[in-house]
């Protein structure tokens, strides 16, 4: 869990992306300016609620936008190379073998006419070239490197006979199947059951510390990314609120926003009589309001907020998009 | 799986006897056979014995019984028009039909999945588009037009095919094939073409519309997210899962090639099943009328079941749920 | 969001909530289909206003002058502005006997759906509604149905009711008969339907209440259930109102149609097509472009229907 080495470029650099979307009523833009960085073996959390564009950054690291949304500005680097803008077929060289992706779903994930060490194999026969027989040698080894038992016989089995703790287990081997140096985790338990989800979760910390690797891990529940993540970026209204170490985001968040997720979750031992709810609801695409966002729902509002949009700022420990923590400006903007 | 084929088989022979009974109540209730066999001097006391010889006095399971009996021999009574025995005549008939309707099966599927498969994987090209837009006028246009507009251009303007017949056909046993000379091949291009069009504008759209909602899935989608190249995912994942419920749907739709067969012959005089079913009704043919009924809901029966029985053979999921409930 | 949108438009008139619908949005925007809706307005016109438009009445045998016969189009050698289109084998005006035709075509084509709309739609709430019994037969027999091709079915129903009836009554009946053959090839998607939409309105708690109450089965049955289910069936009605004219013209093509003393645009096809040898093209080739056109453009209309009502494609 170190901090990255300062003088080591990261892994991966996000600078100031935006997405766009035209649409029939308009160019929407689903994230607009996010800046973040990931270091080598890092986890980082990407936390929101359901169309903070938590997803869609994850869709674009990746290379797999869905058109017509697209890539309207910013950059993306990865290994000091820049890769937003690569042809479709560096792109596809570069996923699976350098960045891997697992889904929600691990049901639809897999396909369900073939066996799941035909898709194991022939993954790993892409990217390492390995023949028939190293192939599925390779297959079964990754089947019980992510915890299932009697690979050397469920490796012909169809991905319909797996529960789904071990559908997801198995989507796990096939996105490491070629050693990816980053691997982008969108939801990755929240389609599965409580119990599983723990496993699954312990299964993800080991191997990402056996393989060094990185991982974004975007999901909407914060008590994943508090077991799981180095760091954590908390994304609202396609942009990011507050970015910084995972115990400090925690314990003393700077962003109002982070403010009222922590409150609403439930700790055990604190006595507390209700939840604390913050009202109101995440603004549609299309209906953005000016300034900050969140103003309309925020407690602390003040009079900067509501005419111009703050940038990600050092407060605390972390950094937090916040008028409260830029008074300098804040004073200039409005007088 | 044994379970499975048996309760199939058994829906099956429960369909073909409901349409035994149709078949055989148009064949005994519609007109009158003795009147439709004899001439009319024949004297009441004639008739009335002939009746009695004809078992046409006994209880109606009886009669249904030995209808049943003899229609699975082939044996479907005298032809009104004709005066031939049924059997005989659709024997003759036949293989034209069957020649014809094979043909344009075969052409519907070589024609329809490969454009359907292109359009799918490139839906905004040109070529998509012209695709398409000919599909529509395929699947807009009744059957029997595009014919006469295939024999205005290609026969009457363009003199290359024939517009009616079959051209000249060699005897192979008791089948009469048209295949085997230059002038039968000629006489099947237009009709075959005819008679496709429609299932080969079906096919090209099922094929299309399930390839495009095969590529948005998640198995796709994650599938590119491990690299693998276009080829392997638009063909060795997204066309395997596009044919599996396109092969069970095409074959449905095959059986209906069948009945457009009665149009298609129509249009250009071919002499198979399906022009002398129209004949019949025109006549009122009764006896060839229910035995053409029984034979097509045969088509139809052992078609579906086929279907059935592939649908279960290529998808592993419903393979093993059903063992599983075998022995669980 | 469509809940809001409709409180704020419920004051608008109707026209103007059309006007801004969905709908009509996708409608515009596709010029395929406007064009497709004008010339579907344009045919149904002609049609509609057949007896005024036509210069003759091809029905009034006595009219017909065999001296007129086989005349060409009028801008060819022989032919006369009498007679627009061409005239055929028995002195007919091509022209009027196509708008007559298209006007039956489009009458016969209509009152098929109709029917089948009517029995299906009855049929569908009795069996969805009774359940038990009622609704395996119903539904036995709309599945074996369904298994075969529309057309197969209104030619086995044609063929009796044909055989049926003695020889020289069956020219009168025809239009009758041919109605019910047609219709009795679409009631089944219409039960299937309205058979569906009934099952799951039955369960819902606005029913149980009312039967609790008191309120008596057929009013549910009409008054709520039946509304619920109206939308895919106008759908229905829509798409298979061009299946209904393809089947006629098919049935008047091979001869047990409708018959040639009021011809329909499937009949004199198959007239014309015994006169396309001996070179009087036009009297195949317009009734086939009249009938191509209608077939195409209502199609089309229908394809737009069913895709703009699709709610997975929005």
């Amino acid at each position: 869990m170190a901090e990255p080495l300062p003088n080591r470029r990261p892994l991966l650099e996000v600078e100031h992306l935006r997405i766009e979307i035209p649409t029939r009523r308009g160019v929407l833009a689903a994230i607009d300016d996010v800046s973040f960085s990931i270091g080598e073996g890092e986890v980082l959390g990407l936390v929101g609620e359901s169309g903070a564009g938590k997803s869609i950054t994850g869709s674009a690291i990746i290379g797999l936008l869905e058109p017509p949304s697209h890539v309207a500005g910013g950059r993306i680097v990865f290994g000091g190379y820049r890769i937003d803008n690569r042809s479709p077929g560096e792109m596809r060289r570069i996923r699976g073998k350098e960045i891997g992706a697992i889904f929600q779903d691990p049901l639809t994930s897999l396909n369900p006419l073939y066996t799941v060490g035909q898709q194991l194999a022939e993954t790993v026969r892409v990217h390492l070239g390995l023949d028939r027989g190293a192939a599925r040698r390779r297959a079964i080894a990754l089947l019980q490197e992510v915890g299932i038992p009697a690979a050397a016989e469920r490796v012909d089995h169809y991905p319909h006979q797996f529960s789904g703790g071990m559908r997801q287990r198995v989507v796990i081997a096939l996105a490491l199947a070629a050693n990816p140096r980053l691997v982008i985790a969108d939801e990755p338990t929240t389609a599965l059951d409580v119990s599983i989800q723990a496993q699954i979760i312990a299964l993800l910390k080991r191997l990402t510390r056996e393989h060094a690797m990185a991982v974004l891990l975007v999901t909407h529940d914060m008590g994943v990314i508090a077991e799981t993540a180095d760091r954590v970026a908390v994304m609202y209204a396609g942009r990011i609120a507050e970015i910084g170490p995972v115990h400090e985001v925690v314990k003393n968040p700077q962003h109002p926003y982070t403010a009222g997720l922590m409150g609403a979750i439930p700790a055990i031992g604190a006595r507390r009589d209700r939840l604390l709810q913050i009202d109101g609801a995440m603004p549609r695409l299309a209906a953005m309001p000016g300034g900050c966002p969140f103003h309309p729902r925020c407690p602390e509002v003040f009079a900067p907020c509501r005419s111009a949009r703050p940038e990600l700022k050092p407060a605390g420990r972390s950094e937090a998009a916040c008028w409260l923590h830029d008074r300098a400006t804040a004073g200039a903007v409005h007088g | 799986m044994i379970a499975f084929v048996l309760r199939r088989l058994v829906q099956s022979v429960a369909v073909m006897l409901t349409v035994a009974l149709i078949a055989f109540a148009l064949f005994r209730f519609v007109g009158d056979p003795i009147n439709n066999m004899v001439g009319q001097d024949t004297s009441q006391a004639d008739r009335a014995l002939l009746r009695q010889q004809l078992g046409l006095n006994d209880p109606f399971f009886v009669q249904f019984g030995r209808f049943v009996a003899n229609a699975s021999r082939g044996r479907f009574g005298i032809s009104y028009q004709y005066a031939r025995p049924v059997g005989e005549i659709i024997a003759e008939r036949l293989p034209a039909t069957l020649e014809l309707s094979v043909t344009a099966a075969l052409l519907a599927l070589l024609i329809g999945v490969p454009m359907g498969v292109y359009t799918g994987l490139h839906p905004n090209s040109a070529l998509s588009r012209l695709f398409l837009a000919l599909s529509l006028v395929g699947v807009s246009l009744p059957t029997f037009l595009i014919g006469i507009l295939l024999i205005l251009v290609f026969s009457v303007i363009l003199g290359w095919f024939p517009s009616f017949g079959r051209g000249e056909v060699v005897s192979l046993g008791w089948w009469s094939t048209g295949l085997l000379t230059i002038s039968g091949i000629k006489a099947l291009v237009l009709p075959a073409i005819t008679l496709q069009l429609f299932q080969m504008t079906l096919i090209m759209r099922l094929v299309r519309a399930e390839m495009l909602e095969v590529l948005r899935t998640d198995y796709i989608k994650f599938a590119r997210a491990r690299g693998l190249p276009d080829r392997v995912v638009n063909f060795g994942h997204a066309l395997k899962n596009t044919l599996v419920p396109v092969i069970t749907i095409t074959g449905l739709q095959l059986g209906s090639i069948i009945a457009f067969a009665i149009i298609t012959e129509t249009v250009f005089q071919w002499p198979g099943m399906g022009f002398l079913i129209v004949q019949a009704i025109n006549f009122a043919d009764i006896p060839v009328m229910a035995a053409y009924l029984v034979l097509v809901a045969f088509f139809f029966v052992v078609i579906n079941l086929v279907v059935d029985l592939l649908y279960y053979v290529v998808d592993p999921r419903l393979r093993l749920e059903r063992d599983a409930a075998a022995h669980g | 969001m469509r809940r809001h949108m409709a409180e704020q438009t419920a004051d608008r008139p109707l026209l103007r909530r059309l006007g801004d619908s969905d709908l009509f949005w996708s409608f515009r925007r596709s010029p395929v289909t406007i064009g497709a809706g004008a010339v579907t307005a344009l045919l149904v016109l002609g049609a509609l206003l057949a007896p005024l438009l036509a210069p003759h009445n091809p029905y009034d045998l006595a009219s017909l002058n065999l001296l007129d016969a086989r005349n060409p189009p009028a801008w060819q050698e022989g032919g006369s502005w009498d007679f627009p289109l061409g005239t055929d084998g028995q002195g007919r005006d091509v022209l009027s006997a196509i708008l007559y035709g298209m006007r039956l075509s489009l009458f016969v084509g209509a009152g098929a759906v109709l029917l089948a709309l009517v029995v299906g739609v009855g049929l569908g709430l009795l069996a969805g509604y009774a359940g038990g019994w009622v609704d395996v037969i119903v539904m036995r027999i709309a599945d074996v149905q369904l298994s075969f091709p529309a057309i197969l079915v209104a030619l086995f129903v044609d063929g009796v009711a044909r055989s049926l009836l003695p020889r020289d009554q069956q020219d009168n009946i025809a239009l009758p008969v041919v109605i019910l053959a047609i219709a009795s090839s679409i009631w089944v998607q219409f039960a299937r339907t309205v058979r569906g939409s009934t099952l799951v309105e039955r369960h819902k708690e606005y029913v149980q209440a009312a039967r609790i109450i008191g309120v008596r089965p057929m009013r549910i049955a009409l008054g709520h259930v039946l509304p619920n289910a109206m939308g895919p069936v106008l759908v229905i009605a829509t798409i298979n109102l061009a299946l209904a004219i393809i089947t006629e013209a098919t049935l008047s093509f091979l001869g047990i149609g409708i018959p040639l003393t009021q011809p329909s645009l499937g009949t004199l096809i198959r007239l014309g097509r015994d006169f396309l040898l001996s070179g009087e093209w036009w009297i195949l080739l317009f009734p086939a472009a009249a009938l191509a056109s209608l077939a195409l453009a209502v199609n089309l209309l229908g394809d737009w229907l069913r895709d703009a009502l699709n709610p997975k494609l929005r």
